[in-house]
């Protein structure tokens, strides 16, 4: 066990933090576009369903697919952590979408109406009544978003991306368990603590937000 | 003087061209507390949404201190006007204070602590108490009185109130009445009060108007408006004393 953590522990640690830099890179893109484009579809309806519905279709390709289709991209195709970021951003997008319109559209119709009643302008009802409600469920789509994304960040390294995947893939190739786990283990480690910091921040966020009224 | 509000000839058809207000005309005096009256789905609210522009006529004009509302600009206007609903419209993840403060807060000024307990005392809170508990840390009847000084803390000349004391118990609604009577007095507000509640008509207004079917059908002071025999509001009042008038026979 020394032995080995001795031999692999350098490429265990670079490889842990490349792992985090491609998720959590994608997670910054994704949630850039996610929750604007969320919060813009509760303002046009009628765009509510297609543009959700095409988030489902990307989420629904298979993750080595995804891969694969993006390989020959130009610009992307030059570096794996391009592609790995590009299709890491496709799956964490349905979660944050669909969570900011839902959680927009959660929010009690009756307050949305004083807020406009008391003189509110379009902004500052989405800044001081909309956001802040519907942030526990914002921050749950986030949740969802990034423990996927920590997973399938594993495959990402059948295309040379790097990651966690890469111990992995290497134990499967030469039939090591312990390369498998030394990939599995920290991978599994950073959803449960990516899971449970956002489901903390979630839990103050939403004692904040008095969701009784 | 111009009147503080008035409704020239207005007309509203919903969505699916359904008649909701028809030739409505009414001016409110300054200063004065007017009670609307009528079934739910006469016309009531929307009447009262079109003073801040929630609303906005088909036809006919809504004049605010002698001013096209159609003309003025809605954000203002609004924050110019007090509202108070039923006891949903405090926002729960706000304080007392920032709830009360928003209206000042909208406008990029800030509530001071002086003002801030003027506001709540005024309305019968303590405010060493109260000012940082959310809405959720209340009663009913608190959450009423918190409404009741957020659509004060503009000191706003109009105050719109839409069935303010609905969801409260028999008792809380009497204490509330007579706060705000007695706030009504000396603050001399122009009080657009739409109520399910006659009895609460005859005591907090000076006019009753009761509207069917989007037409005004009595526009009576309340003592006149207890002798009319106009078959509707006598029918309106029937339905009020069916309990005592059964139990006394």
């Amino acid at each position: 066990m020394r032995e080995f953590l001795a031999q692999y522990g350098s490429d265990i640690a670079t490889l842990t933090f490349e792992h985090l830099w491609l998720t959590g890179t994608a997670m910054l893109i994704a949630a850039a576009i996610g929750i604007p484009v969320g919060v813009l579809l509760t303002r046009y309806g009628r765009w509510a369903r297609p543009v959700i519905g095409l988030a489902n279709v990307v989420q629904t390709i298979p993750s080595l697919a995804m891969f694969g289709f993006l390989l020959p991209v130009p610009w992307l195709g030059e570096r794996a952590a391009r592609i790995a970021i590009v299709a890491l951003t496709g799956y964490a997008l349905l979660p944050i979408l669909r969570n900011t319109y839902a959680g927009i559209r959660s929010v009690d119709p009756a307050l949305v109406d004083v807020a406009q009643a008391l003189g509110m302008t379009n902004l500052q009802r989405l800044w001081k009544v909309e956001l802040p409600l519907a942030a526990g469920v914002i921050l749950a789509g986030l949740r969802t978003a990034t423990v996927t994304c920590v997973g399938i960040a594993t495959i990402a390294a059948a295309v040379g991306a790097g990651g966690l995947g890469e111990l992995i893939f290497r134990g499967v190739a030469s039939v090591d368990n312990r390369l498998v786990l030394a990939g599995a283990i920290p991978a599994a480690a950073l959803a449960l603590a990516a899971d449970g910091f956002l489901g903390l921040l979630e839990h103050v966020v939403r004692v904040r937000g008095r969701e009784s009224a | 003087m111009a009147a503080a509000v008035e409704f020239r000839n207005v007309s509203l058809r919903s969505h699916d061209g359904r008649s909701l207000l028809e030739y409505v005309t009414l001016a409110l005096e300054e200063g004065t507390t007017t009670a609307l009256l009528g079934r739910s789905g006469s016309g009531k609210t929307t009447l009262l949404r079109m003073v801040n522009r929630m609303a906005t006529p088909d036809t006919g004009v809504v004049l605010v201190d002698g001013v096209d509302t159609n003309s003025a600009e809605p954000i203002a206007l609004r924050r110019s006007i007090g509202y108070v609903i039923q006891e949903t419209g405090l926002f729960p993840h706000f304080t007392v204070a920032r709830n009360i403060g928003i209206v000042r807060e909208l406008g990029g000024k800030r509530t001071g602590l002086k003002d801030l307990h003027t506001l709540l005392a005024m309305t019968g809170l303590d405010p060493e108490k109260f000012a940082e508990r959310y809405p959720h840390q209340l009663s009913g009847g608190q959450r009423q009185r918190v409404g009741l000084a957020r659509a004060l803390a503009g000191d706003p000349r109009i105050l719109l109130m839409d069935e303010p004391f609905g969801a409260l118990d028999p008792l809380t609604r009497a204490e509330m009445q007579d706060m705000l009577r007695r706030l009504l007095r000396r603050l001399k507000k122009t009080v657009l009060l739409v109520t399910h509640d006659l009895n609460e008509a005859i005591y907090l207004a000076s006019r009753i108007v009761l509207l069917e079917q989007g037409h005004i059908i009595a526009d009576l002071p309340p003592r006149e408006f207890l002798q009319s025999q106009n078959p509707s509001v006598l029918q309106y009042m029937q339905a009020f004393r069916r309990g005592a008038h059964e139990a006394g026979e």
